[in-house]
């Protein structure tokens, strides 16, 4: 068999698809489309930055390098191991990698909108605004228990030989409806004890409707929550108010506090949705984690169609991923010295980056998760309940449509999405949200155009943060391994 | 590899993937994670080079270097056992060039096939 040296003696080596990145004065590469990050130093280094100039044949970069006194097997060992590590290619074309269909994945997680009634009005709630997509009609507004449990046994019987498994309780607001929460939590701890396997559980809540009885039991089960909220008294109530207009920040920050001080058996999160006039990321955080105590707060910009008020406008959107690179800086530092710091945003997309995902999916909607709505349909998502498209079944009748999900993930692939296909970014994003494509395109395959330059902007900050933490204080990212 | 530093799990898989293409087998070279201060002792590895200890660390010889003559080379080379191994006088006198040191070269005892 000949040795890469004499197949590839003929070919011109250029830099293979990478995203290149400084930080702590050292050059790093992002490889495209696997998602590894290398440190590049010395010969590996000045070989790639040569080639980037110009292609060059691999006979003349030996020379090069042999005539600036380097040695003549360190640097054919050093083409192979760029060569091989795919940061050089030399356009010897490889076998197309089989595609495998995803015929079917074992589901981990449901997530039961228990209720489609909220005592909220937040005006830019996908599930209430001008671009709810939620067909509502002759729909119950609350889930029964049997439906509920119904949805338990669905997951389990998809769940195949999984041991971990996940229900997450959404709305609506979730605690209108606690009664069957409650009968649906423990329901589901007996079923899967009897199986073997466990369980966690979680919620999202406005926090209006937390009551001594509510937080013991979400303590008793170490259930997950994540708390709406969207700053202080004068931000949050822009947005958050009841029926009435009346804003909600009284009534929540007194029963947030008592639950963060009574609730110690599993993570509380705040997620804060930003609009065009909720945007000051580290004025909001710093009040969520000093004046409530929160320990890790999560931003998301509202998802809207351009015609919306609070909608935020590309210049909006740059001005906020200024106050979001401000928060990350402080992030940094903070793990730089071994601390952890509650800025959401960076850790997950951290744990991504360390790990070096390459997803073929931009989230586990259709293929870990799936959705559930009131009457027992199964949908793509809780963002997707009770819609028009992303139908995948229903609980009692026929269970989980295996085709149309089959389907789902064929055409919704990252292959599928041309847009995306020579976009640094997209081992991570994969095109984005389903749901805000739809939104905004009309279409769930659509990828999301409308923040490519935001996704690429954030990861490249990541990806320097990452950096960082990786030449001054590599034990930090220990956190990220598991 | 010192040219690429790895700096995330898809880096140091890659990393591994390259070392396992190129057959380094860094084996008494590395240190044991299961035991540490201790040689890693890979199964199919014999400890020692002299003779009289022909098995692997499981008591059979189907760990062993293929063929066994490389395991025997030692026996003969260094102790002067008559084993079954080419005669190096006369028929095969090129049999054991490319062996400088039998522990990192022991692959390039050559198979001869009378």
């Amino acid at each position: 068999m000949s040795t890469i040296a004499e197949v590839t003696s003929s070919m011109a080596y250029r830099p293979a698809e990478a995203h290149p990145f400084r930080a702590a004065d050292a050059e790093f590469l992002y490889l495209v489309p696997s998602g590894a990050i290398f440190r590049m130093e010395g010969l590996g280094k000045d070989v790639v930055e040569l080639v980037r100039q110009r292609p060059m044949m691999r006979s003349d970069i030996v020379e090069y390098f042999s005539s600036r006194g380097y040695g003549l097997a360190d640097i054919e060992e050093t083409i192979d191991e760029l060569d091989q590590a795919e940061v050089l290619t030399s356009g010897l074309s490889k076998p197309p990698a089989p595609v495998v269909p995803l015929q079917s994945f074992p589901l981990q997680r449901v997530v039961l909108n228990v209720t489609n009634q909220c005592n909220l009005a937040c005006t830019y709630c996908y599930e209430y605004s001008a671009d709810r997509i939620a067909q509502q009609d002759g729909k119950p507004k609350y889930m029964s228990a049997d439906i509920a449990e119904s949805a338990v046994e669905m997951l389990i019987k998809e769940s195949a030989g999984r041991e971990g498994l996940h229900v997450t309780f959404f709305g609506g607001e979730t605690l209108l409806n606690f009664p069957v929460m409650r009968s649906t939590v423990e329901y589901a701890t007996r079923r899967v004890a009897e199986l073997g396997k466990r369980i966690e559980f979680s919620l999202t809540t406005n926090a209006t409707l937390l009551t001594e009885e509510i937080v013991n039991f979400l303590s008793e089960y170490r259930i997950g929550v994540t708390v709406s909220i969207d700053g202080d008294q004068e931000l949050n109530d822009k947005m958050r108010v009841f029926h009435d207009g009346r804003g909600s920040y009284n009534v929540i920050a007194p029963k947030i506090q008592n639950l963060l001080k009574k609730h110690r058996t599993n993570s509380i999160g705040a997620r804060v949705t930003l609009t065009s006039q909720v945007s000051d990321v580290k004025k909001i955080y710093r009040h969520l984690t000093t004046e409530l105590g929160f320990d890790s707060v999560g931003f998301s910009p509202a998802t809207a169609s351009p015609d919306r008020l609070y909608h935020i406008g590309a210049q909006k959107m740059d001005n906020i991923l200024d106050s979001f690179a401000e928060l990350a800086m402080e992030y940094r530092d903070y793990a730089v010295e071994g601390r952890q710091h509650g800025f959401t945003n960076v850790s997950d997309t951290l744990k991504e980056l360390n790990s070096g995902v390459s997803k073929a999916y931009p989230c586990g909607a259709g293929v870990g998760l799936l959705g559930v709505g009131t009457a027992g349909d199964v949908s793509l998502c809780h963002r997707f309940v009770d819609a028009p498209v992303g139908k995948m079944g229903h609980v009692k009748n026929g269970g989980v449509d295996h085709e149309a999900r089959g389907e789902f993930l064929a055409t919704h692939h990252i292959g599928a999405r041309y847009d995306c296909h020579t976009c640094w970014a997209r081992p991570v994003c994969s095109g984005g949200c389903f749901h805000e494509a739809y939104i905004h395109y009309g279409k769930t395959s659509a990828a999301n155009l409308h923040y490519c330059d935001w996704i690429r902007g954030w990861n490249d900050l990541c990806l320097q943060i990452l950096g960082e933490i990786s030449v001054r204080n590599p034990a930090f990212l220990e956190r990220f391994e598991n | 590899m010192s040219r690429l530093n790895p700096v995330n799990k898809k880096a140091r898989k890659v990393e591994q993937m390259i070392v396992a293409a190129n057959g380094d087998v860094e084996a008494l070279q590395k240190k044991s994670k299961a035991n540490p201060g201790r040689i890693y002792y890979p199964m199919g590895c014999t400890l020692n080079f002299t003779p009289g200890w022909e098995i692997d660390n499981s008591g059979g010889t189907a760990g062993l270097c293929q063929p066994v003559e490389r395991d025997l080379f030692d026996c003969y080379l260094g102790c002067g056992w008559p084993a079954q191994v080419p005669d190096h006088l006369n028929n095969a006198p090129d049999w054991t060039d490319k062996c400088a040191a039998a522990t990192n070269d022991w692959r390039k005892v050559d198979i001869v096939f009378p």
